[in-house]
């Protein structure tokens, strides 16, 4: 335990200095480019998805000042729709993925005991194949024609017919498609291989657990997207005919496949979240997770549905009405072990010995939002229902629900209750609370009047929109800005608790149980369990 | 304290650069394709320098593993985890194909069947919704690759190919050296026979079948399962071939040799796909 993290995360471990054979440790850049520890690389996954997280929350605000009013203002219409296709995709894969695979690196061996990820080479590759992707969306909105104004689901045919955007954003996604296959298949052989003895798999945390199935959907569904975009480029370049009709195929066969995907990776965001909100409200009530065995089968049937309801998202393709009821059902289905969940988290809070941190305030706007946007998800299932809302603003309502009280409020939460421990430091509790209800408050101020927007008719994707929107739209957008401004503060937040922050306890969370609490100081050391603990 | 130190019977290796390294080189070469695929000058020598840079990242890191193994530094966990990785990599590569033969299910049960139906009439009267279709709109006079000619060599020579390899198995767990690089060599042999069989079966398609890539769905979905299957066996060929000198250099003891066994998986995998493309692409 020679080595520590000071307050800017650099390693004391006195090898720095002096050439050991060629192996010594390297310092400064070149020690983030070639690390293989799995604390180093979570870190790197962290800040990146919060700079990515920003610059994809920058393009939200180009999005809302410009259906500030209606008629056209800001921005051109193409450069709108390139401004809701990369929001998409960055906040997507760039933003909410990436934090949560830095979770999973951080936690994931101080969890189970293990002394790193199976593969620490590979682990760094899967963190820095992500630059790479990003430089290429980037370098999209500089080529003729601009960035690609297809939407984040990247349909078929308009996607046949951009211009070189398209090119560099297909190859991007294939860029990002290796990193998470890379990614999961080592926190998969890092949670069957390297647990300690006596962790056995009904032992793990249920962090632990949510990542495992996570890391299985997407090594079964990321080879699917990129077969997907891959049938998208040669279709424009090699004149296959996948997606045209006239050659036999069909536009609706890249929205098969796409989902087929596209729906699996709704809980490869949702899960984790669900995995951070099982550690924080136990430890935040004082008690064990309530029915702890119902969640991990819970979450599984989660995975195994997850691939058998893709087609709700396209009800109004032209589908047998046979079809459109198997998914309407398989669909409403899910709901069942989903429930599953949220009685457990309201049944660990029953009688239990309260308190309101930050952490748990995150977990609790989670709890209410994120079964709000299930709620508003069961609505879309009804496929009568849904043929008048498709692509509307209440679909967006819908899916912000569970992708920003959802997934990105569960990653505050993990972020202010493993900060500590990270870190070593304690964030400033009054500054949290102030980030948590002016996060919730802004949040409901922007996504909730956009289900009456929806539910009135107003079409998503459309950079100019009827007078009758006004009013809510422009509600909408005071709040996106303040939401947005809102988030500053938590980067203000965390640059104060790691330059100035208090000391933080040993166990600064009283119920807080998991191994890397009970058998490890605070801060973790750069190495943790070089020799594996054993759990009883 | 140094990072090498075994840990859990378990090694941690050292920072590396080597991934970093194939992080450019993947710029290199995708920011080339793009490029290249959109007639700017620069994007062939982008792509050549970003594969020529993949491949020497390859020879480092996966030199620096082979060092590794032969060294003594992979105890039995070590060897799990491999075994874990390479099986749901394996299932990463199934589900890549699943996507490709969705697309084919798909055109042969819906998108072509629909194409004549009473909906389209207007636009195409006269479509022949048969297999092997063209699509209505794209020029059709292509002539389908039959089964029982070089396909159904190919399948043999795959499926000998599987016999093979596992004699060589057998000779390693032995111990029975010779018996082990004879049987490698052969079935290197058998798979560099296959993908020649499948050059000619391209150019003879192009040349006298008139079945393109542009050919409608058929030609699409043909070239692009069998192509992706080819390029697989390209790849598995090539990982023969460095498992055979390392063979040949005595590397592999009856009871540590892992690589050769997630070869082995690899080629039967790209076996089991070719019986599937055999079934459904050439035969049906």
């Amino acid at each position: 335990m020679s080595a520590v993290l000071d307050t800017h995360g650099k390693a004391h471990d006195g090898h720095g200095d002096h050439d050991d054979h060629g192996h010594h440790t390297p310092t400064g850049f070149m020690r983030w480019v070639t690390t293989t520890n799995h604390k180093d690389i979570g870190t790197m996954y962290l800040w990146f998805s919060f700079a990515m997280f920003l610059f994809g929350g920058v393009m939200a605000m180009v999005i809302r000042a410009e259906l500030f009013q209606p008629g056209m203002q800001i921005v051109t219409p193409e450069f709108f729709n390139s401004m809701t296709t990369y929001h998409g995709l960055i906040m997507v894969f760039g933003a909410i993925m990436p934090a949560f695979v830095g979770f999973a690196n951080w936690q994931i061996p101080m969890m189970i005991g293990a002394p790193d990820m199976a593969f620490p080479r590979m682990n760094n590759w899967s963190f820095w194949l992500l630059p790479p992707a990003a430089i290429l969306l980037v370098a999209s909105f500089l080529v003729p024609g601009g960035g690609a104004g297809v939407g984040w689901t990247m349909y078929a045919p308009l996607t046949t017919q951009m211009g070189p955007g398209m090119d560099l954003t297909i190859f991007a996604v294939h860029i990002l498609g290796m990193s998470s296959i890379m990614g999961s298949i080592n926190i998969i052989t890092t949670i069957l291989n390297l647990r300690a003895p006596g962790m056995t798999l009904m032992k793990m945390p249920l962090f632990v657990w949510t990542w495992l199935i996570t890391a299985y959907l997407l090594v079964a569904s990321m080879p699917v997207l990129a077969g997907a975009v891959t049938m998208t480029l040669t279709d424009r370049h090699f004149g296959t005919s996948f997606f045209n009709a006239a050659g036999g195929g069909d536009p609706v066969l890249y929205q098969h496949i796409f989902w087929f995907f596209g729906h699996p990776e709704v809980y490869i965001i949702a899960i984790p979240a669900f995995g951070v909100i099982s550690q924080v409200i136990p430890a935040f009530s004082r008690k064990p997770l309530f029915g702890y065995a119902s969640m991990v089968y819970a979450t599984s049937s989660i995975a195994i549905l997850s691939f058998m309801v893709w087609a709700h998202h396209m009800y109004v393709v032209g589908m047998p009405v046979a079809g459109q009821l198997y998914f309407m059902y398989a669909t409403m289905l899910i709901a069942v072990p989903t429930g599953v969940k949220v009685f457990n988290w309201v049944a660990t809070m029953w009688k239990g010995s309260l308190t309101f941190e930050t952490p748990m305030l995150f977990a609790l706007g989670f709890l209410f939002l994120f079964t709000l946007g299930g709620f508003t998800g069961l609505v879309l299932a009804m496929t009568v229902v849904d043929v008048q809302l498709q692509d509307t603003y209440y679909v967006v309502a819908h899916f912000h629900y569970v992708m920003v009280a959802g997934a990105l409020f569960s990653a505050y939460a993990g972020v202010y209750f493993w900060f500590p421990k990270w870190t070593g430091k304690m964030y400033d509790e009054t500054l949290g609370k102030w980030h948590f209800w002016l996060s919730i408050i802004f949040f409901n101020l922007t996504f909730f009047v956009q289900h009456f927007l929806g539910l009135a008719g107003m079409p998503r994707r459309i950079p100019d929109y009827s007078l009758q929107f006004a009013e809510f739209n422009q509600i909408s957008s005071i709040g996106a800005f303040g939401f947005g401004i809102s988030q500053l503060l938590f980067l203000y937040i965390i640059i104060k608790a790691i330059r100035s922050g208090e000391k933080a306890p040993q166990l600064p969370w009283d119920g807080a149980d998991t191994l890397e609490w009970t058998h490890l100081p605070t801060p973790a050391p750069y190495h943790t369990f070089e020799n594996p603990p054993t759990v009883k | 304290m140094s990072n090498a130190t075994p840990t859990h019977n378990y090694y941690l290796p050292e920072p590396a650069a080597y991934p970093v390294i194939g992080s450019v080189g993947i710029l290199l070469l995708l920011g080339g394709f793009a490029m290249w695929f959109n007639d700017v000058a620069l994007g062939p020598w982008s792509s050549l320098a970003g594969l020529l840079v993949l491949v020497y990242m390859m020879v480092l890191w996966f030199g620096k593993v082979i060092g590794e193994s032969e060294g003594g530094l992979y105890t039995k966990r070590v060897d799990v985890s491999y075994r874990w990785s390479m099986s749901w990599f394996i299932f990463s590569e199934v589900m890549f194909f699943a996507g490709f033969f969705g697309a084919l299910f798909y055109a042969r049960l819906y998108s072509v069947p629909e194409l004549s139906s009473i909906d389209h009439k207007l636009l195409w009267p006269d479509f022949n919704p048969a297999w092997p279709s063209a699509g209505p709109g794209a020029e059709a006079n292509f002539t389908p690759m039959g089964a029982w000619g070089v396909p159904a060599i190919n399948t043999l020579l795959l499926l000998t190919s599987g016999v093979t390899l596992t004699i060589a198995h057998f000779g390693l767990l032995a111990n029975n050296r010779g018996k082990l690089n004879l049987w490698l060599g052969l079935t290197i042999l058998l798979g560099i026979t296959f993908l020649g069989f499948q050059a000619y079966e391209y150019s003879h398609a192009y040349s006298e079948l008139n079945l393109k890539l542009t050919s409608g769905i058929y030609g699409t979905t043909f070239y692009m399962l069998t192509g992706f299957h080819g390029f697989h066996v390209t790849i598995g060929t090539i990982m023969l071939i460095v498992i055979w000198f390392r063979c040949l250099k005595g590397h592999f003891k009856p009871d540590h040799h892992f690589a050769f066994e997630g070869v082995a998986w690899y080629w039967h995998f790209v076996d089991v796909v070719w019986l599937f493309l055999f079934i459904f692409v050439y035969w049906l």
